[in-house]
């Protein structure tokens, strides 16, 4: 008890210090800040050494698509993607609209409930209306060809992480790296080693996905008590039976969310990778993005969002209800099932057979049609003339008081005064290791010759953070607290997060046009679900009594907000700051695309122009690096308190 | 910390001295086992290190001692309890029995065969047909049927289908749990589970029977039940078993010998009555403070030479009789009670010293 009592006075002095460590920081940056600005600032230079050298490095791999690294292994890879890609494809065609919505409708019948099958059929029927079917089929038949091989390879890989700590530890900082790296920034390196192409598109969709698919396993397998594990091993089961036997069956749920959430990431990359030329949704999205026309976006988007809710409904269930496969647990009888598979296998049989033979169910008739592009465009126009004040309004509110101002000051700051800033918060916030790769990747950053495009990413950043944190913590505590808020927020917040990200520009590009602030609206857009998310989960989190105490000694409910959840739900509002600054990062730099300049843009560049590669080669491993910084920052605050809190006990 | 009654009468000190001689015979035997978690598990052992305590080791090493140089023999066909709070590392000690987590340093034999230099196969081998473990929180597969799970060791094996279900159905019989074979675990009760549990490590026709703490999870009227039911076993097949438990009462219930752990260390290993009427340190003598003596210890254990001139017409018990199931017969006869052995006449007990041993205060001597 007195060991206890002395442990923790030490860290509450350390805790007060560590505030003011940060408003001591501060100082000091701006006292540094004010003879330094100007000097230092690393303006970008297009005809850099790096890029040029980048470049040439390009054509030197373009010239020797005959060595052996790309005769034996880069090139049979992509040819073998493309190929597999081009097979699947190939059968999607050959089924015909009819077929393949009869064979999405029976599994949704069979796997899950009448109503799925007719609402995934339904949904895909309505694909075909939008005009984009035969775009849909490309998308599906790569989505098939990168999940199937993302589980190939993760589950495994999953499986043996789960049963080792060794491979755990090994994997872990990959996977972390793997997931804030953004979609974007795979693409540049590919293309580099697999050139440009269907293949190329698939592996870095295959790449992207896997994460989950590893991840979830071992996460499953894990999750097996160990009591049971050892209750198998103490019979003398071999390493294999208990695999099999235990460890297999007991993680079946958690591996069918690896499915489900592989398959919503390959979905999200799927479209993106349009940019290496993967055709399909992507790339209509794409061309109408690039000159702006939103109602031609918006029916392709609609259709990702669509096919994301079909794969969507069709494998989360699949993950519960092969859980429980136990006759007296549902509600169907043995019998019923029986009956259910067999009209399943008659819609499906059925179905394949008008679209293969009759022309009509082959290909979707172009005679009727639904699309969007009409009256979304009109509405664009209508908001341009009439709710201009309000939407410019807005972005040059915005703009004016705190975009310019920020990237302002991070612009004109000299570039070590920022790395040595971010350095210091993050020796501050999250220890010495943080520290030393905050300041590896920020002064690598600097090294890449892309530091002012990097200021101007992190000043979006930071603003969308920002806003999303005021919006994500209101929102979050609000549904905490209130069961009415709660229900209607957490289906828009299911329906936001199976959305992909590129999704998300076309309704702020519709209101704000091609900008800076576009990306930024988008990329808030797209990090508050998981804010809210995080945000209520931790403050539903914190005790009951607790809260009964603060409120039997009289606290306003805002008292209890301010005093009792927020405090103590410290732990979800860091990662949900963290997870923020994640997805804003990710989702800002996609705005390139329209607007959003800084290094998204200069991605886009290099995969679009030879001459830019080697600027968009530095630009995409910089926005890798201020993810890592970011990241590091951010996370450790929430990790050290762990750390804390178990030295305690 | 103050003496606590009785000091064994000198009868019951030869007794004791008598009880502690290796009797030959055992089933397993563990010397000097050690484990040591953390990053200087391998070295430790044989240096200065070794002798500190379990915090100052872990400030000096990172290191977490569990188990620190146990040996105990267990005989065959007795219940060996052990006995210690949460961290005392009886958990760890019982799963290093089969090797479920290896030991870093000591012999644990059984049945003449060393098992630390078992192979893995022959380790398999042994846990497949002659040991068999229960476990605290049931550790049953929750995808599975009653009886696919009492079968899992047979199957395991490699044993048919049939022959499995048979022997699986015979032991949801023996454990009272007929008609209970095609549901599934979640839908029992925490003590229908735990003898599900029983029933499948019974399956395999051990010779020893190992038990985690199996009825800890359990309401105390279940957990009673269970303890006869163990018991009623124990005396039905007649296994060897190594029970780990927290509670006291549970240990001197159902062992017939008890080994008190703490922090790694065994303090004690005796009869229950030794345990309770000399514990071996403060550590030991607070736990079974509260003991009703007179439940625990045996009329053997505070009699008294017979002299010249005793009463020869009090009742007659055994030795082995705990003094509770006495007090009736003494309370209607003026004479002592007589202690006889085989026939023998071999103490003598007064009905002073029964309402001391009630009282838990030194007889006059």
């Amino acid at each position: 008890m007195t060991a206890a009592a002395l442990a923790a006075r030490p860290r509450a002095a350390l805790r007060l210090s560590k505030t003011r460590s940060i408003l001591l920081l501060s100082a000091v940056a701006v006292l540094l800040y004010v003879p330094a600005n100007g000097h230092l600032t690393l303006p970008l230079d297009t005809q850099a050494p790096l890029f040029i050298a980048l470049n040439s490095f390009r054509d030197w791999m373009i010239a020797n698509r005959t060595a052996w690294f790309f005769v034996f292994f880069f090139t049979p890879v992509r040819e073998g993607t493309a190929g597999l890609v081009d097979f699947v494809t190939g059968w999607l065609t050959t089924l015909g609209w009819v077929g393949i919505a009869a064979i999405a409708g029976a599994l949704g019948l069979v796997f899950v409930t009448w109503r799925t099958g007719v609402a995934v059929a339904g949904a895909l029927v309505l694909v075909g209306l939008l005009g984009v079917w035969d775009a849909t089929m490309v998308t599906l038949g790569q989505m098939i060809v990168a999940v199937a091989l993302s589980l190939v390879i993760g589950i495994p890989i999953g499986i043996w992480a789960g049963r080792s700590d060794r491979v755990q530890r090994a994997v872990t900082p990959l996977l972390d790296l793997m997931q804030i790296m953004p979609t974007y920034a795979y693409l540049v390196p590919l293309v580099l080693l697999f050139f440009i192409g269907n293949g190329t598109a698939t592996i870095a969709t295959m790449i992207y996905a896997i994460p989950p698919a590893i991840r979830l396993t071992a996460l499953g397998i894990r999750g097996v008590p160990a009591e049971t594990v050892e209750a198998a091993s103490s019979l003398g089961s071999t390493g294999w039976q208990v695999l099999r036997k235990v460890q297999i069956p007991m993680a079946r749920s958690t591996i069918g969310l690896a499915v489900n959430q592989t398959i919503m990431m390959a979905l999200s990359m799927v479209v993106i990778t349009a940019f290496v030329g993967a055709g399909g949704l992507g790339e209509v999205l794409l061309k109408a993005l690039e000159i702006q026309d939103v109602g031609g976006s918006f029916d392709a988007g609609v259709a990702i969002v669509l096919l994301a809710m079909v794969l969507d409904r069709l494998t989360a269930s699949a993950s519960q209800t092969s859980d429980r496969r136990r006759p007296g647990a549902d509600r169907v009888s043995v019998a019923d099932r029986r009956q259910i598979r067999a009209a399943g296998l008659v819609i499906a049989i059925v179905g394949i057979g008008l679209g293969v033979t009759q022309s009509w169910a082959h290909v979707f008739p172009s005679d009727y049609s639904l699309s969007f592009a009409d009256p979304v465009n009109a509405l664009v126009s209508w908001l341009e003339a009439n709710a201009v004040w309000l939407t410019s309004g807005l972005k040059d509110v915005a703009s004016s008081w705190l975009l310019d101002p920020l990237q302002q000051v991070l612009t004109a700051a000299p570039f070590w005064l920022v790395v040595g800033y971010a350095a210091a918060l993050a020796l501050i916030v999250s220890g010495r290791r943080a520290a030393t790769v905050a300041a590896i990747a920020g002064l690598a950053i600097a090294a890449l010759g892309v530091w002012r495009p990097a200021m101007e990413t992190l000043t979006q950043v930071l603003f969308g953070v920002l806003i999303a944190m005021v919006v994500g913590v209101a929102v979050g505590t609000w549904a905490a607290r209130s069961s009415l808020v709660s229900q209607i927020v957490r289906p828009i917040n299911d329906a936001l997060q199976t959305m992909p990200a590129f999704v998300y520009l076309i309704p702020a590009l519709a209101l704000f046009g091609p900008t800076r602030f576009t990306a930024v609206v988008a990329a808030v857009i797209y990090a508050i679900p998981a804010v809210t998310r995080l945000v209520e989960d931790g403050v539903r989190g914190v005790s009951v009594t607790a809260i009964e105490s603060a409120t039997s000694s009289g606290s306003t409910a805002f008292q209890v907000i301010r005093k009792v959840q927020l405090p103590m739900a410290r732990r979800s509002l860091l990662a949900g700051l963290n997870q923020g600054v994640v997805l804003v990062l990710a989702m800002v730099v996609v705005g390139g695309l329209v607007g959003g300049q800084a290094l998204g843009y200069h991605v886009v560049q290099g995969l679009a122009q030879a001459s830019d590669f080697g600027i968009g080669l530095s630009a995409a491993l910089a926005i890798v690096l201020l993810g890592v910084v970011l990241d590091r920052i951010t996370q450790g605050a929430g990790a050290r308190r762990e750390v804390k809190r178990i030295e305690d006990e | 910390m103050t003496s606590t009654f009785p000091a064994p009468g000198p009868f019951a000190q030869a007794r004791l001295a008598a009880g502690q001689q290796p009797s030959g015979e055992t089933a397993i035997s563990v010397k000097g086992l050690w484990k040591i978690f953390g990053p200087g598990e391998h070295k430790i052992i044989g240096t200065p290190l070794a002798e500190l305590t379990r915090d100052e080791l872990r400030l000096a090493t990172g290191s977490n001692v569990a188990v620190r140089d146990v040996s105990f023999d267990v005989r065959p066909g007795e219940v060996f309890v052990v006995m210690g709070l949460s961290g005392s590392g009886k958990s760890t000690l019982i799963r290093c029995l089969t090797r479920l987590i290896e030991p870093t340093a000591g012999e644990v034999t059984f049945d003449g065969e060393e098992i630390g230099k078992a192979s893995q196969a022959r380790l398999r081998d042994l846990r497949r047909h002659r040991f068999s473990m229960v476990f605290q929180h049931f550790g049953l597969l929750p995808h599975r049927r009653v009886i696919d799970n009492v079968a899992f060791g047979l199957e395991v094996r490699g044993e048919s289908k049939k022959a499995r279900r048979d022997k699986a159905a015979q032991m949801l019989a023996l454990v009272g749990l007929e008609g209970q074979e095609m549901r599934y675990p979640d839908q029992l009760s925490g003590g229908m589970q735990q003898r599900v549990g029983l029933a499948r490590a019974l399956a395999v026709d051990p010779d020893v029977m190992l038990f985690d703490e199996p009825f800890s999870a359990l309401d105390p009227l279940i957990r009673r039940d269970m303890q006869n039911e163990v018991l009623r076993l124990h005396n039905e097949v007649g296994k060897t078993m190594i029970f780990i438990t927290h509670d006291l009462a549970e240990a001197l219930k159902l062992g017939d010998h008890v080994a008190i752990m703490r922090a790694g260390q065994i303090v004690q290993i005796g009869r229950p009555e030794e345990i309770v009427g000399a514990p071996a340190d403060d550590y030991v003598a607070d736990f079974v403070q509260d003991v009703p003596k007179s439940y625990v210890l045996t009329l053997g254990w505070i009699m008294r030479e017979v002299r010249p001139g005793d009463p020869l017409d009090g009742p007659v018990y055994p030795s082995t009789t705990v003094i509770r199931e006495a007090v009736r017969d003494v309370a209607c006869s003026d004479s002592p009670i007589r202690i006889v052995d085989d026939g023998k006449l071999v103490g003598m007990v007064d009905r002073s010293m029964v309402l001391a041993a009630i009282a838990g205060t030194e007889p006059e001597a």
